[in-house]
């Protein structure tokens, strides 16, 4: 009898728990989910102005602003379309010009893409796989994961 | 001719590792002596073919050999020679060569340690761990063989990736793989004693040392790997809730509950199907944490080499695991026998608890780092998870888990404990609390740090009376046991104030700055008093010293280094730390001005006691290596009384 009533409150207190941590999850999950678009995919879909995405592409040849009193300006390319991306803070090492990027933040009403992360990867030959996804939809890029 | 030996000691710790299969089977099986010397003669074999093909493959990394394709990879004749060693472990061929050493050295200690009382399950568990064995050389040696070698030889390397030359990265890989590798022990020990028939007790005396070795490993990794990322990535923080560092996270948080929970089951019988699942799931999670890495499925700031084929390999490898330790597991649970049972406030029923909360998180983290694996699955793909998901679903887990630890040490097993004097003794505890929680306030910290503050001072009150109150305890096993108790659980509230008070830090100031310019932020002032070359033996480098002042004065000097062999730029930051915090201070690119000055890119941040959490660690750790000693004594005492 004792063995059971234990058994039943420990499977109680789980199911408590269980039920916070499903809760929970579903929840912040809401908030914290980014979504990626290439940058065709914004012109196609517009993403409204302060919603939090992740854009990708190429950083295009030439295109990178190094303004004197800091931050960086680029644009990211996937061959069909274009976005302005405004970015404040340090650019990582690994950035480069017609090199793969990830940028998170959101479109501010002047159009541009305001970056509050800039992802270039550890390894200058990894292609982010969201970002060859998008360049081989565009027919920028015909590669595999790497190049 | 190295790497062909290299290869062939690769073949060979396969070949003694089949043999180390059967021969420990059939000696656990019939009883038989000879068969039994034959398994642990074949696991003391696998382990000197392997370490010294790992030898071998430093050699060929000393001699810069690029005609193996592993070494022109990851190495160059002008790399340092302490990083031409540390190369032979810094990408994916040599890494998985040295996860192999150590599983295989787990199968040798097993044979040579484990178990001297019941041979039947060591040799049943020596046979379990030869499985493993196989399976991790076998993708050694037909899918990622660090011996390869290339047709046409290059006259230089490829360099390794300069962010990995560092001491820090020296180290942390092997640690980490000590703690993952070390978890194969406690799963080979509980499919054994599954298979057996044996009990709870049993198996959770048996593989209580080995996961707590493992964990505090896992540990130690964990908290290298973080370092190493504030120091030398110069990102900024320690912690981004990246997929690959969930992939150890979650081991740490399965391997914790499991190290919790065989106390239990082998005090009193307790929660004995649990402890073996949990086993089982430890070593599984370890290898999921090597799937995500190694196949790119997820996008991580940590790429390593990215390939499918190799992905699928570790799948395989995992559904393995997981697949036949669940279905053995499934059948043979019943043999495991229930527990004597226990009262609602006895001290299984808050390891109970303790262990429900860890697996929250444990399921709270596996599902965000998979969520967006699934999603592709539904064909959206490019979902991402933020840290924001992280944050909202462990914190209040891990909170309540921090809240309820100092109780649980008074409560004695299976009967009730709840007595007037605990009730008194842990109301006692708020004063300290409220004491911290005013402190906070008095200095304005934000009302998440206020309320840290307080939980914090009220676990650490009970920590500190666990200590004092067990301080009688006769023998010096009972003291190192309760020593690393103490250590552990007081290292993880330090751990856990540390990352709230870096979670309210101030975001990072940037600004460009020609000689003579400043920044300010509360409480400092930074002065750019010049640049100059400061080039190292295999990287070009620009050394700014920055003069900071905070009613004292001291200098700071970040570099950014360009390594031309990987074409790389990399920022070493300068960092002074102190007891309110690190003023951390990197150099960014180099910009020129209208005026033809040119201006240098600094970033600037102040992360509030930065310390706590090495300081936590490090008492992790030595927590963990107490209790392990306190739990080696017990046994010797036991065994000499018997």
């Amino acid at each position: 009898m004792r063995a059971r009533s234990q058994r039943l409150i420990m499977v109680a207190i789980a199911g408590v728990i269980l039920v916070a941590a499903v809760g929970l999850a579903l929840i912040a999950l809401r908030d914290a989910i980014v979504l990626f678009y290439s940058p065709s995919e914004v012109a196609a879909e517009h993403p409204g102005f302060g919603e939090r995405i992740r854009i990708g592409g190429l950083v295009e040849d030439g295109s990178v602003e190094r303004p004197a009193e800091g931050g960086a300006n680029f644009v990211v390319t996937d061959g069909a379309a274009t976005i302005r991306v405004i970015y404040d803070g340090s650019l990582p090492d690994l950035f480069r010009e017609g090199q793969g990027v990830v940028v998170e933040g959101a479109f501010i009403p002047s159009g541009d893409f305001e970056a509050s992360t800039v992802l270039a990867k550890h390894d200058e030959t990894y292609m982010p796989p969201e970002v060859a996804e998008a360049l081989r939809e565009s027919g920028v890029w015909q590669g595999e994961g790497e190049r | 001719m190295i790497a062909e030996t290299g290869r062939f000691l690769v073949a060979l710790a396969f070949a003694l590792s089949i043999l180390q299969l059967l021969s420990g089977w059939r000696a656990a099986s019939i009883g038989s002596a000879p068969a039994m010397r034959i398994a642990a003669r074949s696991a003391y074999g696998a382990l000197a073919a392997a370490v010294i093909a790992f030898g071998l493959l430093i050699i060929l990394f000393l001699q810069s050999d690029f005609s193996v394709a592993y070494v022109a990879g990851h190495s160059h004749v002008d790399k340092p020679l302490f990083y031409k060693i540390a190369a032979a472990w810094g990408g994916h061929e040599g890494s998985m060569l040295l996860w192999c050493v150590m599983l295989v050295g787990v199968g040798a200690a097993l044979a040579r340690f484990a178990l001297r009382q019941d041979e039947q399950l060591k040799n049943r568990a020596v046979s379990i761990q030869g499985g493993l064995q196989i399976l991790f050389l076998g993708f050694l040696a037909f899918a990622s063989n660090p011996f390869d070698r290339l047709l046409d030889v290059p006259l230089q390397g490829a360099d390794l990736n300069p962010i990995l030359q560092d001491p820090a990265l020296a180290i942390h890989p092997p640690t980490l793989y000590i703690g993952y590798v070390g978890l194969s022990a406690a799963f080979s020990l509980a499919v054994a004693g599954l298979i057996e028939g044996r009990g709870g007790r049993a198996i959770a005396a048996a593989l209580r040392p080995w996961s707590l070795f493992a964990w505090t490993a896992l540990t130690a990794g964990i908290a290298l790997g973080a370092w190493w990322a504030y120091y030398e990535l110069g990102w900024g923080g320690w912690w981004f809730w990246d997929p690959v560092e969930n992939a150890s996270f979650m081991p740490w948080l399965v391997a914790a509950a499991l190290i919790h929970s065989a106390i239990a089951t082998e005090k009193s019988g307790n929660f004995a199907g649990w402890t073996a699942f949990l086993a089982i799931m430890a070593f599984t999670m370890s290898t999921m944490g090597a799937f995500l890495v190694r196949s790119g499925v997820l996008t991580s700031v940590h790429a390593f080499a990215l390939d499918p084929e190799r992905g699928l390999w570790i799948l395989g490898i995992m559904t393995i695991l997981a697949g036949g330790g669940l279905t053995l597991f499934a059948f043979r649970s019943g043999r495991l026998g229930h527990g004597d049972g226990f009262a609602l406030t006895s001290r299984e029923a808050f390891i109970g608890v303790n262990n429900l909360l860890l697996a929250a998180v444990a399921g709270t983290v596996l599902f965000g780092t998979l969520y967006p694996l699934v999603m592709t699955a539904f064909g959206v793909s490019g979902v991402s998870v933020g840290a924001a998901y992280f944050n909202a679903t462990a914190t209040p887990f891990l909170a309540a888990l921090l809240i309820l630890l100092p109780i649980a040490p008074f409560l004695p097993w299976k009967k009730d404990g709840f007595s007037r004097r605990l009730a008194l003794r842990s109301t006692l505890w708020i004063l300290p609390g409220v004491l911290a929680g005013l402190w906070a306030f008095l200095i304005e910290a934000s009302p998440v740090a206020i309320a840290a503050a307080a939980f914090a001072g009220w676990t650490l009150a009970g920590v500190a009376t666990d200590l004092w109150h067990h301080r009688v305890l006769q023998g010096a096993a009972a003291r190192f046991s309760l020593t690393g108790r103490v250590l552990a659980h007081a290292g993880v509230v330090a751990v856990a104030l540390g990352a709230v008070a870096d979670s309210t830090g101030r975001p990072e100031t940037v600004r460009a700055l020609a000689e003579g310019e400043q920044i300010e932020i509360p409480g400092f002032t930074l002065t750019l008093d010049g640049v100059r070359r400061a080039d190292g033996p295999n990287y070009l480098a620009d050394e700014a010293r920055i003069v900071v002042e905070n009613g004292r004065v001291s200098e700071l000097l970040p570099q950014r280094r360009y390594y031309a062999a990987a074409d790389t730029t990399t920022r070493e930051v300068a960092i002074r730390s102190g007891l309110g915090g690190d003023l951390y201070v990197s150099l960014g690119e180099p910009r020129a001005r209208d005026s033809g000055e040119i201006a240098y890119e600094v970033r600037v941040t102040f992360n509030p006691m930065v310390w706590l959490l090495g300081l936590g660690a490090i008492m992790i750790v030595l927590g963990g290596t107490s209790a392990s000693i306190g739990r080696a004594l017990s046994r010797r005492q036991k065994e000499r009384v018997s």
